[in-house]
């Protein structure tokens, strides 16, 4: 079995650490780097790409009690947020009050 | 509310940098940090590991490639590649809100510490509030935000994992949805260029495709190949565009 510490550890590492050097590059980037630069085009375009990826894996294929709804019905629930976030000139928590809404009216009413 | 977004002492802007956190983008930031409780929990985290997370992380995209990462057992090495290709966006992000708030005056470590908590509501919120406030009082009142907000949030994460065990299906898969809602509705707002609407519209076409063919190293391909490919087509075929909207 493992220590207790380890997924401490281990999230410090994979977690903390892989996440904060780039902070701390951007600290050290501050005074110098040209945020219109194209490099770092390059890089916004490809991590935007990359969550934009992991929210259709966590719809598509998702974990926990999400996993246990039918695809057709958290499409549906995504679809109608978009639609409402859309119509209401990109209203962040207008788009996702009506996502929620429909998955849990269709998870009470189909269960 | 000119009269609290303008602070004298430095006490009264740290509280009126507190005072913010309760604004609608910490409501939803509330709401997807109880969906991250709710995911840690789905994927067999402890309550203690998925808190010390949002304390030491603080960067919902990396907490939650981390916590899937974790789930599928994932090694250390591909946990962090994984991560540290999430978090790239916090370099310009940070590059871009530090001079707002902080000086050349202010040590390296207070500018680290401040770094840490660069994430897309305090880069959103400091950025339209902080430019309005006199120089000297700009760093307690982003402190004041940001130590709020991660605190607002600690209080969620514990929420959203307790509640999980012991509420039915649909307030779970509820509470679970919140987070890839909360990233796609986010990253939309934030999108004026062509190149963010083409970066979204890869990485969402690929991300399942990668998923079911390259699994482990498909978050790191998605990015790669649809960044590039939305990267490349923008500078191509929507150039000029794009230029103008970047200077916009």
């Amino acid at each position: 079995m493992e220590a207790w510490w380890w997924p401490y550890l281990f999230i410090l590492l994979a977690g903390t650490l892989a996440t904060d050097i780039w902070r701390y590059l951007g600290v050290a980037f501050s005074l110098r780097l040209n945020e219109q630069s194209i490099v770092l085009d390059w890089v916004r375009a490809v991590s935007t790409a990359l969550v934009a990826g992991l929210v259709a894996r966590l719809i598509v294929f998702p974990l926990g009690a999400l996993a246990e709804t039918s695809l057709a019905i958290r499409l549906g629930a995504v679809a109608v947020g978009l639609a409402v976030f859309f119509a209401l000139r990109r209203h962040m928590l207008a788009g996702i009050a009506a996502g929620e809404a429909v998955l849990l009216a269709a998870l009470y009413l189909y269960p | 509310m000119s009269d609290r977004d303008d602070p004298t002492s430095l006490w009264q802007a740290a509280r009126a940098g507190s005072a913010r956190a309760f604004s609608v983008p910490g409501a939803v930031l509330f709401g997807s940090f109880v969906g991250f409780g709710a995911l840690a929990r789905a994927s067999g985290l402890e309550l203690g590991q998925s808190l010390f997370m949002t304390a030491f992380i603080w960067a919902l995209p990396s907490q939650v490639v981390l916590v899937d990462q974790i789930g599928s057992g994932a090694g250390l090495v591909a946990s962090a590649v994984a991560v540290t290709l999430t978090a790239i966006r916090l370099l310009p992000m940070t590059v871009s809100v530090l001079p707002v708030v902080a000086s050349r005056s202010h040590s390296i470590p207070l500018k680290m510490l401040m770094a840490h908590f660069v994430a897309v509501t305090v880069w959103i919120e400091t950025m339209r509030r902080v430019p309005d406030l006199s120089r000297d009082v700009r760093v307690p009142y982003y402190l004041g935000l940001s130590f709020t907000l991660v605190s607002i949030c600690m209080v969620a994460n514990a929420l959203g994992f307790s509640l999980s065990g012991s509420v039915g299906v649909p307030v779970a898969a509820a509470l679970v949805l919140l987070t890839p809602l909360y990233f796609l509705l986010s990253m939309l707002t934030a999108a004026k260029a062509s190149v963010d609407w083409l970066a979204v519209a890869a990485g969402i076409c690929l991300g399942p495709v990668f998923y079911t063919y390259a699994p482990g190293l498909d978050l790191l391909w998605t990015g790669l190949v649809g960044g590039t490919l939305a990267f490349g087509l923008s500078r191509l075929r929507f150039g000029r565009q794009a230029k103008r909207e970047d200077a916009g």
